[in-house]
């Protein structure tokens, strides 16, 4: 028998905690960027997945083409890969959402082409096979019970990071500002000097970065894979409705509550059930609070 | 000096200026009147490019902006004062002033300058701008455009739902601005509000341009308002 099931209930709800919290921290980066962008351009980003997916891919791509240190290659691909992916978003940004001039409904049919485009293009660059990352460094914390990935907990560490970066950006510097004022009203914005189109490039490109940046620091723990793009998608999703479209500090609680869970009832129960729970929870909320825990009315 | 020469501007497909015409010298309150409808908030909105022209030029100090984005509007002297306010609302009055101060790069001292023609809001920087009073609101807007720095001052029915010390306000700002130099075009219904201190007034009716008076003739005869504007 293994061992770790013969543990006790405590250590083994601390395990599944943790579990939980490495999936909470990087859904929570992840979908703050899909957040992010129907917030401020109201375009639901049905290719957020996939910009995740590129994430990992060219993660494996860049330290791959390294060989040296594992840690270098890693680095490497955790400042070049985010870029590369915001650069390609900012380029389906001017192509395809500024022509369809941001309407709600178009843009929502793009993306899903944009989604097939970058899916079937990972697929001819890099193949259809799972690709394993090297973890940067390699020791295990060990808790009295048990040992547990050392790099995982580095994972909700820099997660935790990269969030509260974004969140000062938002709220402590002029670019968050630009960012909060184009979100308000685009039209009042550009009376006041703001280049509302470039605002919603960056954006756009800035949301992709950040679901990048959660796969680079999760794909260690996984593989790289083009298809592994559908799960952070549905995610997101589900923690966006949650929390409430366009709220970001609604949108990191739901990201906790929904990580949390999913980790414990999976290794409590099954991966299933914890899928078939937070549907429901998702439904229930758009009967009865459609607007989300935190969100407040569009206008 | 603003001048605007026939412009046509459309909604898709529905033209809502025909060849609309105006124009303000530095120093001058001109009032732009109309009935409800009549297409005032769209000429505003034209001369800032925000709804653009499709014909027609907007020249602020010999420089066309109909050939410029609108976010350069500011760069180029104009300020706006929006129908209904349009402050970022959840946005706080400091940050909303900050707004207006980057917009054309001011800083401290223009800030201070707002402030002091405005005490109320010194008082409520952190509050969140939707919370204030409509009052309130009304001066953050206009301080707001201040910000800027302005030398053409476009104001869209400052005094809408306002009592009477606060149009005074607005009233003895507007003068203030007029002795500076700046240019102000101001939207009204309530005429009575703006008349006193209007250099001239321009009628506008279904989008195209009507008479354009000094004031001092409609203190002589009113008919004209009461032909445009149904008072
Ligand atoms: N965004 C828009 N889309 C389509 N039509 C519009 C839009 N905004 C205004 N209109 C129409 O254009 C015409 C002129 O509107 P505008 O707001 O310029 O009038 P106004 O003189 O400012 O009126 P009010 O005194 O009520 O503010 C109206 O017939 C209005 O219905
Ligand atoms: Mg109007």
């Amino acid at each position: 028998m293994d061992g770790s099931i013969c543990m006790d209930f405590g250590p083994y709800l601390l395990l599944a905690s943790l579990e939980g919290a490495v999936q909470a921290a990087v859904l929570a980066l992840t979908a703050v960027g899909l957040s992010l962008v129907f917030g401020v351009m109201r375009v639901v980003n049905v290719a957020h997945g996939e910009f995740f997916m590129l994430g990992a891919v060219l993660a494996w791509w860049i330290s791959n083409m390294l060989t040296g240190s594992p840690l270098f290659g890693f680095l490497a691909a955790l400042i070049f890969a985010p870029l590369i992916v915001a650069g390609l978003a900012a380029v389906a940004d001017r192509l395809i959402l500024k022509r369809l001039s941001y309407d709600p409904e178009a843009t929502i049919v793009a993306t899903i082409g944009l989604l097939y485009i970058i899916q079937q293009g990972a697929l001819t660059l890099f193949g259809p096979d799972a690709r394993p990352v090297a973890a940067p460094f390699d020791f295990r914390v060990s808790f009295p019970w048990f040992g547990y990935s050392g790099y995982k907990i580095f994972v909700i560490l820099a997660c935790v990071l990269v969030l509260l970066g974004v969140w000062a950006l938002l709220t402590r510097t002029r670019i968050g500002l630009i960012m909060r004022a184009t979100q308000f009203d685009r039209e009042t914005a550009q009376a006041f000097g703001i280049p509302v189109a470039r605002v919603y490039t960056g954006v756009f490109a800035f949301g992709a970065m950040l679901a990048a940046v959660a796969a680079v620091l999760i794909v260690p723990t996984q593989q790289a894979y083009y298809l592994m793009g559908l799960d952070p998608l549905l995610l997101s999703f589900i923690v966006v409705i949650i929390g409430g479209l366009g709220s970001l500090k609604g949108t990191v609680l739901a990201a906790a509550v929904i990580g949390l869970s999913d980790g414990i009832i999976t290794i409590f129960f099954d991966p299933t059930l914890a899928k078939i729970l937070s549907t429901i929870l998702v439904a229930m909320i758009l009967v009865f609070r459609p607007t989300g825990l935190f969100g407040t009315a569009t206008r | 000096m603003l001048t605007v020469t026939d412009i046509d501007c459309f909604y898709g497909d529905v033209q809502v200026l025909r060849q609309f015409s105006l124009s303000a010298a530095s120093g001058e309150i001109l009032c732009l009147l109309g009935r409800n409808g009549a297409g005032k908030t769209t000429a505003l909105k034209a001369i800032m490019g925000l709804v653009p022209p499709r014909s027609g030029s907007v020249v602020v100090d010999d420089v066309d902006l109909t050939k410029l984005p609108a976010h350069a509007a500011p760069k180029y002297g104009l300020g706006y004062v929006p129908q209904g306010r349009r402050l970022f609302s959840e946005l706080t009055v400091a940050e909303n002033i900050e707004i207006g101060l980057m917009a054309t790069g001011q800083g401290k001292p223009t800030r201070d300058r707002v402030l002091d023609l405005f005490p109320v809001l010194r008082e409520r920087l952190s509050q969140v701008s939707g919370k204030l009073s409509g009052g309130e609101q009304q001066m953050l807007a206009m301080a707001r455009a201040l910000c800027t720095e302005p030398n053409v001052l476009l104001m869209d029915e400052p005094t809408e739902g306002l009592q009477p010390s606060m149009i005074a306000k607005i009233r003895e700002v507007v003068v203030a601005l007029k002795q500076t130099g700046v240019a102000v075009v101001l939207v009204e219904q309530r005429v009575d509000a703006v008349l006193p201190v209007a250099d001239h007034v321009a009628f506008i009716e279904n989008g195209m341009n009507r008479e354009t008076v000094p004031v001092q003739q409609l203190r002589d005869d009113p008919s004209l308002l009461h032909r445009y504007v149904g008072i």
